[in-house]
């Protein structure tokens, strides 16, 4: 247990030292939210009504920016095959490194979240429900990710081939998550979404790392 | 049973069989499809709303159903493979996928011009529609990591990992999709679901449903053969090249 905070603790470092990560996705997730009313117009009705899913969207694809680097780094500079012959379990280490990428690159756009919420006339009751609704979505998107991100590590173009992997699978996220934050604007009931997206979570963190563990051992072999 | 099966996973004796399979099913294709679609355009009846349009559904309903058929089939022999390590399974899961992305393909254009007539537009954002999109490029994805490594004994595994999150992906997509499309729209395209199938039409459907299989067995075959004996091949031109 100990071990796995310890690597979770030096990614964090490493992307802190580096500084460019975080800034990096916050400010594309930022950007690609303030490109929609730019493009639909600024009509406040039509951005209230196509709020929450340019959030997700530009959360989506935020997050797909930052996850071919989630093992490539390591890669290149050997820490990854160090760190595959030593004591950690692989799919822990994977799990490690989704945590890192999770905090790293979606936690601040979390929090950024409700501010540009507020831009885009989305009422109250939605603010409050994106921000809840992203932090039980998006643990699956990291670890959805870390398995395409385990295929491609070490590949010429691995980025590009991600996405093509990756977004299908995303669907079913991007779907519950902006229908719990309509059902909140509605006034609806809200648990059943959120009750089906944490168990795409769930799902998620069983499958993510065994498959992300395969796909590592087979990419390092 | 299990070792009947490991017996088959014997290239060479699997070509043997394969070769025996293959006029048969050459056979088939043509028998089923001429009779399929003779009884399907010319003996059937026009609906009495959707008039002579209804005959694209012998061409599509089938082709949906082969799409989710072969991802079923590939996901299968992806799994065969990564469990029993066996190359004739990589293969088999290798040539369907390209099949299954044509009947994909076929599934979408077919019901896109059958919707211009009926629904006045080629394109709804229907469930069954925007499922079998994202199957497509499920489809895509499993095709081009086959592309992109060097290593083939690696692309396979890769391929096979990412065929079984797939699958496992598939029924929770599909739900998530009919749970959208409800959400976000009446139900204004339940005709589709049309009036109950009367045996006239169910038959050629069924037909039709054959010969594809038949089709797909064909097709499978010759791909399938192609990649071993290009495996062959190039075992073949290495030792040459090791002699030199």
């Amino acid at each position: 247990m100990s071990r796995f905070f310890q690597l979770v603790r030096r990614d964090l470092m490493l992307a802190f030292r580096q500084g460019s990560t975080v800034t990096l996705s916050l400010s594309f997730f930022v950007i690609v939210v303030v490109l929609f009313p730019l493009g639909v117009g600024p009509e406040l009705s039509i951005l209230a009504r196509i709020g929450p899913g340019v959030l997700w969207v530009a959360a989506l694809l935020a997050c797909l920016l930052t996850l071919d680097r989630m093992f490539q780094a390591d890669f290149e500079d050997g820490a990854l095959d160090l760190l595959m012959i030593g004591p950690l379990p692989v799919e822990i280490l994977v799990l490690a490194k989704v945590m890192a990428h999770w905090l790293t690159s979606i936690l601040p756009l979390i929090i950024v979240a409700p501010v540009l919420a507020l831009s885009l006339n989305i009422p109250a009751e939605g603010i409050l429900t994106i921000t809840f609704v992203l932090l039980i979505g998006t643990p699956a998107l990291s670890l959805i990710g870390a398995v395409g991100a385990a295929l491609t590590v070490g590949m010429r173009r691995g980025g590009v081939l991600l996405s093509l992997l990756v977004l299908p699978l995303y669907i079913p996220v991007l779907i519950f998550g902006v229908a719990a934050v309509d059902a909140a604007i509605a006034q609806l009931a809200v648990a059943p979404h959120l009750l089906l997206l944490g168990g795409v979570s769930l799902g998620a963190l069983v499958v993510g790392p065994l498959a992300a563990a395969a796909g590592l051992r087979l990419s390092l072999s | 049973m299990a070792i009947d099966l490991h017996k088959y996973a014997n290239p060479k004796r699997f070509l043997s069989i394969i070769s025996v399979i293959y006029p048969w099913s050459v056979w088939l294709t043509v028998i089923l499809l001429i009779a399929g679609l003779y009884m399907g355009l010319f003996v059937a009846p026009p609906d009495y709303q959707q008039g002579d349009t209804v005959r694209i559904m012998f061409v599509h309903v089938p082709a949906a159903w082969m799409a989710l058929m072969i991802y079923t089939i590939m996901a299968v022999s992806s799994a065969v493979g990564l469990i029993w390590k066996h190359p004739v399974a990589d293969l088999t899961a290798k040539a369907a996928a390209p099949i299954g992305a044509a009947f994909t393909f076929l599934a979408l254009v077919t019901g896109s011009l059958w919707g211009q007539p009926m629904w006045g537009t080629f394109w709804v954002w229907d469930a069954r529609l925007t499922s079998m999109l994202i199957l497509l490029f499920l489809y895509l994805g499993y095709m081009a990591i086959w592309e992109s490594f060097d290593d083939s004994a690696k692309a396979a595994k890769a391929a096979a990992i990412l065929a079984l999150v797939g699958v496992i992906n598939i029924p929770v997509i599909r739900f998530s999709v009919d749970w959208w499309n409800t959400l976000h729209q009446p139900a204004s395209v339940a005709t589709m679901s049309g009036p109950k199938i009367h045996s006239s039409i169910l038959i050629p459907l069924l037909i039709m449903g054959l010969a594809y299989t038949a089709f797909f067995v064909m097709v499978l075959i010759i791909r399938v053969r192609t990649e071993i004996l290009q495996r062959r091949l190039r075992v073949m031109q290495i030792s040459e090249l090791r002699e030199q």
